[in-house]
């Protein structure tokens, strides 16, 4: 893939798929350890020990019309590349996480794009679904949760009409660019870290 | 900076407008394949047009949401557009440009563009 972004479009799709109520999204970056973690979690149908111990085999899918998965093996190579991995944990009735874990200074790294397009186009394509996204740069963040906004927005609007589709693409730019500011803010007067 | 309060002022602003909605039966699905295939073949711009576009158009009636692999990996991204009483109309190969195409064409006029279905494309 181009950018890690749509990569996480593409795992969520698994979730989906697997029959997902609520998704979590969550994106961890810190410069001091130099990594980047990307996780994705969901309550879908999981799978058992021996379907999980095979989902990063490009052998394996359930889908049937290919004979062959490549999502998450893709996601794995990607962040393999880095020097990173990727690790998946279910539970059948339970649900999925994957979690993937990058060196963003590797020269093999992977951009990672437009994630904001990415999590509003699944909040407001999967109007039956709730979603979570957190994301972390060192000591900002900031989280969207689309329980919290149809509590307010009841059952009369949907998160999918354009006044509200426009604010929640308000809201992650303004917060990604807050915590981009801050964190920055921080690495240039040498503060990054618990020193606060 | 966006607030809960502004997404409240949405909500009052919606519940004080007789809203006329389209009864679902006549609802439109329009489909964007969301496999791997179609997104490494460019499907989330083309699902960000399909999206933008039909909000422009205030098209009530009409759903954008996301299907899984379809199968023919080598025409992707693909659109379904699914109608109520009409054929599926599959679009293959498909852009944002096109997809703004597809929903002032298909979806305002009732005219399918055929030069971007699977038919003209095989
Ligand atoms: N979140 C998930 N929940 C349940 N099953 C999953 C999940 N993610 C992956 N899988 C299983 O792993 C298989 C391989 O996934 P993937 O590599 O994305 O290929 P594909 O989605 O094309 O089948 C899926 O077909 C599915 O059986
Ligand atoms: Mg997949």
């Amino acid at each position: 893939m181009r950018e890690l972004s749509l990569n996480v479009m593409d795992i969520a799709q698994n979730s989906i798929s697997a029959g997902a109520k609520l998704i979590v999204i969550d994106l961890c970056e810190n410069s001091d350890a130099d990594s980047l973690t990307i996780t994705v979690a969901d309550n879908g149908a999981g799978m058992t020990a021996e379907q999980t111990a095979l989902a990063a085999d490009p052998f394996f899918t359930t889908r049937k019309t290919r004979r062959v998965g490549l999502g998450v093996p893709l996601f794995k190579m990607e962040a393999e590349m880095t020097g990173g991995g990727l690790e998946i944990t279910s539970e059948k009735g339970v649900g999925t996480t994957v979690k993937a874990k990058f060196v963003p200074s590797h020269v093999d790294m992977i951009p990672l794009g437009d994630i904001n397009s990415t999590v509003l186009l699944l909040i407001t394509c999967n109007e039956d679904r709730d979603f979570v996204f957190h994301r972390r740069m060192d000591l900002h963040e900031f989280t969207l949760d689309t329980r919290e906004l149809r509590a307010v927005l009841g059952d009369e609007v949907k998160l999918s009409s354009p006044e509200v589709t426009e604010w929640i693409k308000g809201y992650l730019t303004e917060q990604t660019q807050r915590i981009k500011e801050e964190s920055s803010d921080e690495v240039f007067r040498g503060t990054s870290g618990d020193k606060g | 900076m966006k607030s809960l309060e502004e997404l409240r002022a949405i909500r009052d602003k919606a519940r004080s407008q007789v809203i006329l909605r389209e009864n679902s039966d006549n609802a439109v699905r329009v489909l964007v394949g969301m496999a791997t295939c179609g997104i490494a073949a460019g499907a989330r711009p083309v699902l960000n047009a399909l999206v933008e576009e039909v909000a422009k158009r205030g098209l009530q009636n009409v759903t954008v949401t996301q299907t899984g692999c379809i199968g023919i990996c080598q025409f992707e991204p693909v659109v379904e557009i699914v109608a109520p009483g009409q054929e599926k109309v599959t679009y293959v190969k498909m852009t944002p440009e096109k997809a703004v195409r597809v929903v002032n064409d298909h979806l305002v006029n009732g005219n399918v563009v055929t030069e971007f279905t699977i038919g003209a494309n095989s």
